[in-house]
């Protein structure tokens, strides 16, 4: 792995390589070079295989973490390549040409984080939240209790109870005014 | 290191008919029909009663879990994970709990390694026997249906002696199994299996040798060997391509390396192939837990955890993937070391197999055929939605 991980380093500038176990390591690349690192490591590292694709909202520093989890089944071995994008402007490039079930990965993106991917396939079509008006959800700032509280209304007759203060009240109720 | 020559699929693939010709004819297939597995829709693009062209639709079972476990504590999320993909829940247990375990450094014991790989092993014989009755019924077979669900509901007999919960068993929790066999639950097992491996004789004779279902089935949804890196095809899809592919094998996760077993694959590619390795991989099923049930070890079965209400696990992110009925599923979860995940991911096989692969393969397929090749890939679109 060590191998992988210096051409890596070489050739795209890859930095903080990181063993989690014997099978699994990570490694962050510049979002600028992602795709290029992803067609090197398919054609050339025998990391054929595309697990997933997903983002981690780190919203403390601005931004989204793309992670990429490919697996080199000759190695028996997976690799975890991350690159940071701005959280302001979440712009990346497309891998759909790449992987046939990539364009899935990042229309979800798209509906999920805001994350655009231009040239993807159906990227802007919605995925699992059909007639969604509200912002991505899948954003830390995103208050799913606020957004449905101003978004529905209760239904009328129904009540509803806080689990804390009904449990309360069921097992202390000499405690609950 | 080694060059090999990528395989690009080209960008636009598919077919743009002239829909105001009046030549072709616009259906929806589900979110309710007895065709499509779990609530998922089909928009088919017909010429005659050929399809054109196919979107696939999901979204109907979404019900939020990865952004509701962001907001709750890390065992609070344990029976919410189960309910991913109903049919075979552990797979959703197991890579939860294996992937606290590892950002906690927790070790469990070694008797629960191996009653965790036997519960495994229980949900893809009682989710494969949901799946045959689906293709049998598909061709229109249903009494074969109703054979192989009354074989399920046997297994799920012993999840009820086993955990108290027949769909949802919560028996893998983070640091083991939350309770030992209980008395004669081996000799349940045995037996029920006995009974199983027998209508699996029949199924075999009246299924697999029909003519209807041959035809039908042979040639029906072919996958190249090519697209399997491609798509991201994992499971018995890629097997049947020859490409022996087992993560059980390749990862050699819980007791997995200490059984005898190898991956099962053959060259069909097609309905039928895929249906006959599912068959095969159904009795390796039923060898691999005697095999279980002959080398059980004693001993504890959980280790001790923290308090749950306090328990926060140091921060990292790590990948922990199972080979469940239909392909590799796992959890990519990250700590920011709070009492909360930071992000939890599932990846279900079926994000590949029910939205890429359906979409290329359902086209030029009778209208009659498309829930046969559905149930043919394998598909739970709840594992899409998440």
């Amino acid at each position: 792995m060590n191998e992988l991980a210096t051409e890596l380093t070489r050739r795209y500038g890859a930095r903080d390589w990181r063993d989690q176990r014997k099978d699994l390591s990570s490694v962050v690349v510049d979002a600028l070079r992602i795709r290029d690192v992803l067609a090197w490591l398919k054609d050339s590292g025998g990391y054929r295989h595309l697990s997933f694709a997903s983002a981690v909202d780190n919203i403390e520093r601005n931004a989204f973490t793309l992670v990429y989890t490919l697996r080199n089944h000759d190695l028996g071995h997976s690799l975890m390549v991350h690159c940071d994008i701005d959280r302001s402007n979440p712009t990346v490039d497309s891998i759909h040409l790449l992987w046939g079930q990539a364009w899935t990965y990042q229309r979800e993106m798209k509906e999920w984080f805001g994350i655009d991917f231009p040239g993807s396939p159906r990227v802007d079509e919605e995925f699992v939240l059909e007639g969604w008006q509200g912002p991505p959800m899948m954003r830390r700032d995103f208050d799913s209790r606020k957004y449905s509280d101003e978004t529905y209304a209760e239904r009328p007759g129904r009540v509803t109870s806080d689990p804390a203060t009904h449990m309360k009240s069921k097992m202390y109720p000499e405690a609950v005014p | 290191m080694k060059r090999e020559k990528a395989y690009i699929i080209p960008p636009a693939e598919r077919a743009t008919p002239d829909l105001a010709s009046g030549k072709y004819l616009v259906m929806w297939q589900g979110p309710q029909h007895p065709g499509i597995t779990g609530n998922m829709s089909l928009k088919l693009v017909v010429e005659g009663d050929s399809v054109v062209d196919c979107e696939t639709h999901v979204g109907y079972l979404h019900r939020g879990f990865e952004k509701l476990m962001e907001s709750r504590l890390w065992m609070q999320n344990f029976p919410l994970v189960c309910r991913i993909a109903v049919p075979e829940p552990d797979f959703n247990e197991y890579c939860y709990a294996a992937a606290l375990e590892e950002l906690a450094g927790v070790e469990v014991p070694a008797r629960s390694v191996w009653l965790r790989t036997m519960t495994l092993e229980m949900i893809r014989l009682a989710s494969f026997l949901m799946w045959i009755g689906g293709q049998a019924g598909a061709f229109g077979h249903g009494t074969i249906a109703q054979w192989s669900v009354t074989m399920r509901d046997y297994v799920l007999d012993l999840f009820e002696e086993l955990s108290g919960g027949r769909i949802y068993h919560m028996y893998i929790i983070p640091g083991g199994v939350r309770a030992d066999v209980p008395k004669d639950f081996f000799k349940h097992l045995l037996d029920t299996l006995t009974i199983i491996e027998k209508n699996l004789d029949d199924i075999e004779l009246v299924m697999f040798h029909n003519v209807v279902f041959k035809m039908r089935a042979e040639g029906l949804g072919y996958i190249p060997k090519e697209w399997v890196d491609t798509y991201g095809i994992t499971g018995p899809n890629a097997r049947a391509t020859g490409i022996p592919r087992d993560l059980r094998k390749d990862l050699g996760y819980l007791a997995y390396p200490q059984l005898d077993f190898e991956p099962i694959t053959c060259t069909k590619s097609d309905a039928f192939g895929r249906a006959e390795l599912r068959l095969a991989e159904m009795y390796q099923s039923i060898n691999l837990i005697r095999q279980m049930v002959d080398k059980m070890p004693s001993g504890a079965i959980r280790e001790k955890l923290p308090n749950p209400l306090y328990w926060k696990i140091p921060a990292g992110e790590t990948y922990v993937s199972a080979e469940c009925t239909r392909g590799e599923y796992g959890f990519y979860v990250v700590s920011d070391g709070s009492d909360k995940p930071r992000r939890v991911v599932v990846r279900g096989p079926s994000y590949t197999h029910a939205v890429s692969v359906m979409e290329r393969l359902v086209r030029g397929v009778n209208i009659a055929d498309v829930a046969g090749l559905m149930v043919s890939l394998h598909t739970y679109p709840p594992e899409v939605e998440r």
